[in-house]
């Protein structure tokens, strides 16, 4: 199965593409063109799995567990499919948006790399692997942050880049443990070694530090602070990037590695990752609601969901894990959605302080419209489709007697709620504050509307139909939980 | 930085540290070594004329910008990933041929040297780049 490579080879070329041609009028068709050549193949490998089940991929011809193998499953394309999504939309919305000091064709290569790095975490079947796509991830994201070369810009880059190399090496420290001890840095692999062993507690050392460096790229409870200093400070478009990609990928790997292969000593893990979890939702949530910068507001509100993704973790059936999933592809794309209605928001009233801004709804009803339906899909509200990503996380957690956390998800949604409203209430309904200008005044093309609008349609249609999604993402929790199919469909030496 | 001796080392440590990078390059597959290592010393002979004299004397003499150094290496790494493919049926596959070279047994080249031809230059390219910018005086 050589077309796994596809999501890496495909980024891969056109960044080199977009190093020799560097015009800003092919940047501006190659960015949509590229990632919607990704989503097509994302979506065609996503077929491909619900067909013929996990799909693996040994490279250069070396078998598994001695090459690196690149493996697909359900919840690998799943990611795959909505992180494309995401990167099409984004590559729209960042033509129309993007400011004239960052040029268009260095934005794109790195908008690219960053892509096949996060690519790349997604279909990687080897520990080591995965941590060479963090890398990639981190160092185009870094640049990305600091395009713009203003101060802020850089104390916010530089905040990033602190905190993550810290994970990174956490990370690199975790697998040389883990390495030491198994002798095998396969994911599957160690899946069979680690199950059969009943010395398998002695891996604690090593999982800690996994789950550090997890924590800190997913940015949960005691190690988010690197969010909510350098997500306002790059141009919205990029901030929309990173909000539906970057943390998403630290929760894959936490979903990943802690139902794979780190599944011994339940009792303690899955206490800490619920406590975690808790913590992480209501200190997010809280903080959310006391900024009046949207972007501030929803960076915070970026950290809040992420509890939820860790609470289905934490909580450990079936049913949790695909509403983990549920919740996690929901998120990417209500988030990224809130995200480019703030941007379009500055773009009409030039900021993004929520006591500058108002009379938005009688000025612009379809952006209105535009905004409600990915802020209330992230309130929870029926039938769009965070209502039923909540509904089966806390079902899950009253079926397996985890009233507390329940509890603690239902009050957040009242947290998440009241952000949400903030902004409709200052920027959509309140009159024009007096004496206040009322900004450039700019007259919004359909351009200008079209990412939202895929978006608001994507969460709305997962809403709409959220059985076939249900059904899916089931079949992802059932994979997940019961591993060995992913075990044999990598170690079984295939013939090319 | 204004030194003679540096200057006059200059002249010859260069040389030197280029043939040295080269060889670490060659030697590679099986020993220590390769295409990181050996790039790290060719980009630092690179450099060292620049340390001994200014920048701009090293940017003429290299008549290319550094970011093509990239491109090159980039071009050449994914080149290599594709004949594994096209020959062997799997994407990345080592491809070997030797080629005859007289009094001894030929010479093996293959797709992982191509790979770390292209990341020798790569990281060339990275390391002045980076000398560059850091250097600069705004």
């Amino acid at each position: 199965m050589n077309s796994i490579a596809l999501p890496l080879l495909l980024p891969f070329a056109i960044a080199i593409g977009l190093l020799l041609v560097r015009s800003a009028v092919m940047s501006r068709w190659v960015g949509p063109l590229g990632s919607l050549a990704m989503l097509v193949v994302a979506v065609y490998l996503n077929f491909k799995v619900q067909q013929d089940g996990i799909l693996t991929l040994n490279t250069g011809g070396w078998i598994a567990p001695f090459g690196i193998a690149l493996v697909v499953d359900y919840l690998s394309s799943l990611m795959l499919v909505v992180s494309s999504l995401i990167a099409f939309v984004i590559a729209l919305f960042a033509n129309r948006n993007l400011p004239d000091d960052i040029p268009l064709s260095r934005f794109y290569f790195f908008f690219f790399t960053l892509n096949m790095g996060v690519n790349g975490a997604f279909i990687t079947g080897d520990v080591f692997n995965l941590y060479v796509w963090f890398e990639v991830m981190l160092i185009s994201s870094f640049v990305l942050i600091t395009l713009g070369k203003k101060k802020a810009q850089l104390e916010g880059g530089i905040k990033y880049l602190a905190l993550n190399i810290m994970g990174s090496m956490l990370f690199l420290a975790g697998l040389g443990l883990l390495y030491g001890k198994t002798g095998t840095l396969n994911m599957a692999h160690l899946a069979g070694i680690l199950k059969n062993d009943h010395q398998a507690i002695l891996m604690n050392p090593s999982s800690v530090l996994f789950f550090v460096a997890f924590g800190i790229k997913a940015a949960v409870f005691p190690l988010y602070f690197w969010l909510p200093s350098s997500y306002h400070t790059p141009d919205i478009t990029i901030s929309s990037l990173f909000a539906g990609l970057l943390t998403k990928v630290g929760v894959y790997t936490l979903i990943r590695f802690f139902t794979l292969f780190f599944v011994q000593d339940q009792v303690f893990w899955h206490n800490l990752l619920l406590i975690v979890a808790g913590l992480t939702m209501v200190t997010g949530g809280m903080a959310a609601a006391t900024y009046y910068d949207t972007r501030r507001i929803l960076s915070y509100h970026i950290i809040s969901q992420i509890g939820y993704m860790i609470m289905g973790l934490g909580i450990f059936t079936p049913l949790a894990i695909a509403g983990a999933v549920f919740f996690t592809i929901h998120n990417m794309i209500a988030k990224t959605g809130t995200f480019i209605a703030a941007g379009l928001i500055a773009k009409i009233k030039g900021t993004y302080e929520l006591k500058e801004v108002g009379g938005l709804y009688r000025q612009n009803p379809l952006l209105a419209v535009l905004f409600i339906i990915p802020a209330f899909a992230l309130a929870g509200f029926p039938p769009i489709s965070g209502f039923f990503a909540k509904f089966m996380l806390l079902k899950a957690g009253v079926d397996s007697g985890q009233y507390l956390i329940t509890a603690i998800a239902l009050i957040t949604g009242f947290f998440t709620l009241y952000s949400m409203i903030k902004i409709w209430n200052e920027a959509f309904l309140k009159k024009q504050p007096e004496g206040r200008e009322t900004g450039p005044g700019v007259k919004l093309q359909f351009a200008d509307y079209a990412p939202l609008v895929i978006l608001a349609g994507a969460s709305l249609l997962m809403g709409i139909f959220a059985a076939p999604v249900f059904d899916y993402v089931m079949q992802a929790g059932d994979q997940l939980f019961e591993p060995s199919a992913y075990i044999n469909a990598v170690l079984t030496p295939q013939l090319p | 930085m204004n030194s003679v001796i540096l200057q006059l080392a200059s002249k010859y440590v260069r040389g030197l540290l280029i043939i040295f990078s080269v060889i670490m390059l060659v030697r590679g597959h099986n020993l220590p070594g390769g295409g990181f290592i050996g790039g790290l010393l060719a980009g630092l002979s690179l450099a060292y004329k620049g340390f001994a004299f200014t920048q701009d004397i090293v940017e003429k003499e290299m008549k290319v910008r550094p970011e093509y150094f990239m491109v090159i290496g980039l071009v050449l790494v994914f080149a290599s990933l594709w004949p594994g493919l096209l020959l062997e049926g799997t994407l990345m596959q080592g491809v070997w041929f030797t080629i005859p070279f007289p009094f001894t047994e030929g010479y093996k080249f293959g797709t992982p040297f191509l790979f770390d031809i292209g990341v020798y230059f790569v990281v060339i390219g990275v390391t002045v780049l980076f000398l560059f910018s850091l250097s600069e005086k705004n």
